[in-house]
């Protein structure tokens, strides 16, 4: 049977899988058979490729499994169940005085999905990554177990989880320390940078004393400007009135898939020079709600359906030391030359903070991001850019990735044999049965 | 701050709306077959700022317990402000036909059950005057279709049953509501082919509907609004021409 309504945020690949609610944690897993032969847990789909997907299997919904379960608003510990959307727990906390302690670009992944790919925030290099944060939970696995998993109790099940691409079995709820936040209002400053060098100082001299930091960059421009974009930096300030109103759900939406990608080498080159001159000051200073500055994305609904039928890939990179510095500039002018560049790509340096993952992804270094429309160019252009991210001892990001190799993989993720026996048996996916080789 | 008793709690339209009366500061009685579920329910329902949360464990389908029931929910709220009624089932239109008893075991989940339920209730709302009595039927009511007649038919008695209570207790100013809503994203639906389309709704905005409509105090409210359109387009094609169709 289709289902449609589960896809991944690059709307690439399309497959058949069956699509099953977990609405409930006391319920038990449902049990596979020969047609569909395995399991694996479904959180809001904003994972660009297939690390949400499961061809042939089961997927696990887990939107109705969206309960609270406790909070204490003297400590700031929220225990919630897995299906839970980050935008409903904002709702809840900010009034309280808390906020999320990692959040990603996107208030609507669920609780579940962010523990399960251990996302990161633009305050990586101060807080490190959602697991970091993450104090308990509950996991089920096909043997019918239910597993609570902390740092004292099952650490080898809590480790391989978190970050462990909903392979090891469904978490049902997590309990999560918040951190204290004095209204909903954040002081942002902007400012231009003209290369990738000008990049690395402002995020050297601003990472010490900002919480958020994170970059912009043209990724049409060439030459001199080469690596030219905005810098933004931010802290949460005290704010009198409390504005806690979050959308859960856009206010604007693309209705349907366009029959073709607006986004091309054209439409590319102006928006994001259109951009970059946008701001005509060097610096700029904004007093600015926490919905605008942490989700700017998630103000048009279903922006991924601009890219038409064939969808869209991202790519998503850290590159380590000085010689990940070189590897990025390389980078930065093989996107430009091959105009294939996406709409603006995003730079942050990662901080030294370790996750508890065992496959967890951001690790020390800069990273880079930036979607491409999906074209039979745009997968050899990734290939080379995995070359150099392999070469210079990188990572590639799987909760962005679509078309990774097995070897790869291996070289990003040395944890991974580790990792393999806490696969819960009846578990699969779309990206694991690849990059552990299993898909021919 | 309303006074809510829920009967079907573990819907997830249902969930939706106890989480706006809950939000409110609201008191609720949560009636379900599962306790297990009703726990979950009434912990996610305090948190959110419910200011007493009670809760009855039955299967709907004993209808020795139905007056019981409506007892124990107006002794805890005697000033009960909102019966929402949301059970339901939806049954697999081709075993219904090859089995009378999955299609009267439906048509006791939709109709019969909700039918039992009411008549208590509407007793004692009636007595006592005041208070909304909402209840979820389907756009499916308005038309039998090949696809899923068995399920329309009992929809389609509900809502004939509810315009007539309607009808009765106006004089006494107890509203009743007929809720109609299209196609909801809940796990009534998870297995169905395409969806997540255009015309399917979460049931966050349905129940947003539904505690609006409550609110305005309508009669009959489709839910999002437009199903009232296609509707009315669909009440009106000749049935010489729809017997053809393949709805
Ligand atoms: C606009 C946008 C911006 C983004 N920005 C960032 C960013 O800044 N940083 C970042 O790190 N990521 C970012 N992402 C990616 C996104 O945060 C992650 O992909 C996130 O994991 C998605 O959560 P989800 O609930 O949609 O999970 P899904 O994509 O549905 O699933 C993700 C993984 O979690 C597993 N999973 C889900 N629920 C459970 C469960 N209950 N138990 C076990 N496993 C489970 C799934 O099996 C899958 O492997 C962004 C995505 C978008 C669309
Ligand atoms: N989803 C749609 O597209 C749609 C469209 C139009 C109308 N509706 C109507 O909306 C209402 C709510 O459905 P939903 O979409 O929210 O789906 P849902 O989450 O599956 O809810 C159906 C609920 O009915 C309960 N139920 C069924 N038989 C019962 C029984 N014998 N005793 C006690 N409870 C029983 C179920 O309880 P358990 O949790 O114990 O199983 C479940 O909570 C239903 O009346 C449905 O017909 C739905």
């Amino acid at each position: 049977m289709t289902e449609r309504g589960y896809t991944s945020w690059g709307r690439f690949p399309q497959i058949n899988q069956l699509g099953r609610s977990f609405a409930w944690r006391s319920d038990e897993l449902p049990v596979t058979s020969e047609d569909t032969d395995s399991l694996l847990p479904y959180g809001n789909g904003r994972s660009y490729g297939d690390v949400c997907l499961n061809r042939g299997g089961i997927v696990l919904s887990t939107r109705g499994l969206n309960r609270f379960i406790n909070f204490d608003p003297e400590a700031g510990i929220l225990r919630c169940e897995a299906g839970v959307l980050l935008a409903e727990i904002l709702q809840l906390i900010v009034p309280a005085g808390w906020f999320l302690a990692v959040s990603p670009g996107t208030r609507y992944a669920t609780v579940g999905g962010a523990l399960a790919n251990d996302v990161h925030g633009k305050n990586h290099h101060q807080a490190g990554a959602f697991g970091c944060h993450v104090i308990a939970f509950e996991l089920l696995r096909s043997d019918g177990s239910r597993n609570l998993c902390s740092r004292e109790e099952n650490k080898e099940l809590f480790g391989a989880t978190i970050g462990g691409l909903g392979l090891t079995g469904l978490i049902t709820w997590v309990e999560l320390q918040l951190r204290p936040v004095n209204g909903s209002m954040l002081k942002e400053e902007t400012l231009k940078f003209a290369n990738v060098d000008e990049f690395f100082h402002l995020s050297e001299a601003s990472d010490q004393d900002f919480e958020y930091t994170v970059a912009w960059v043209d990724c049409a421009s060439k030459g001199d400007s080469l690596g030219r974009g905005l810098f933004a930096r931010a802290n949460h300030v005290p704010s009198e009135t409390v504005q806690a109103k979050v959308d859960l759900e856009p206010r604007i939406s693309v209705p349907f898939q366009l029959p073709c990608s607006l986004i091309n080498g054209f439409t590319l080159k102006m928006f994001n020079a259109w951009w970059y001159r946008r701001q005509r000051e060097r610096r700029k200073t904004r007093k600015v709600h926490f919905q605008p500055f942490f989700y700017p994305l998630d103000s048009i609904g279903n922006w991924n359906l601009m890219y038409g039928p064939k969808g869209l890939l991202q790519y998503q990179c850290v590159l380590p030391g000085e010689d990940g510095r070189e590897v990025l500039r390389q980078m930065l002018a093989i996107i430009a030359q091959s105009g294939n560049g996406s709409f603006l790509a995003v730079l942050k340096i990662f901080g030294e903070r370790l996750s508890p993952g065992l496959l967890s992804f951001p690790r020390p270094g800069v990273t880079l991001a930036l979607d491409f429309p999906n074209s039979p160019d745009v997968f050899r252009l990734l290939d080379r850019l995995d070359d150099m991210t392999r070469e210079v001892g990188g990572a590639v990001y799987p909760a962005k990735d679509a078309r990774m190799s097995a070897d790869s993989f291996h070289s990003y993720f040395p944890a991974y044999e580790k990792f393999s026996e806490y696969v819960d048996p009846d578990f699969s996916s779309s990206f694991w049965r690849r990059v552990s080789g299993d898909e021919l | 701050m309303s006074d809510v008793l829920i009967i079907g709690a573990s819907s997830a339209i249902a969930q939706s709306v106890a989480r706006i009366y809950a939000q409110e500061g609201g008191r609720l009685f949560l009636v379900a077959r599962d306790a297990a579920r009703l726990d979950a329910i009434a912990d996610d329902l305090r948190v959110r700022g419910a200011l007493q949360v009670d809760t009855l464990a039955a299967d709907l389908l004993e209808h020795d317990r139905h007056p019981e029931i409506i007892e124990a929910a107006l002794d805890a709220m005697p000033e009960l402000d909102i019966a929402l009624i949301a059970h339901g089932v939806l049954p697999n239109q081709e075993a219904c036909q090859i089995s009378v008893e999955s299609s009267l075991e439906s048509m006791d989940a939709n109709f019969i059950s909700v039918v039992s339920l009411l008549t208590p209730l509407a007793n004692r709302l009636e007595a006592r005057g005041g208070g909304t009595i909402a209840v979820i039927s389907s756009v499916a009511g308005d038309r039998g279709r090949q696809s899923n007649y068995v399920y329309g038919a009992a929809k389609s008695g509900l809502d004939a049953f509810l315009q007539g209570l309607r009808n009765r207790l106006s004089k006494v100013g107890v509203n009743v509501l007929t809720i109609k809503p299209g196609f909801v994203a809940t796990p009534m639906t998870a297995h169905i082919e395409g969806r997540g389309g255009l015309l399917w709704a979460s049931p966050e905005t349905i129940a947003e509907g539904i505690a609006k409509a409550i609110d305005k105090e309508k009669d009959v409210a489709y839910l999002p609004g437009f199903w009232s359109l296609i509707m009315l387009i669909i009440r009106n094609i000749p049935e010489r021409i729809f017997k053809k169709l393949s709805l």
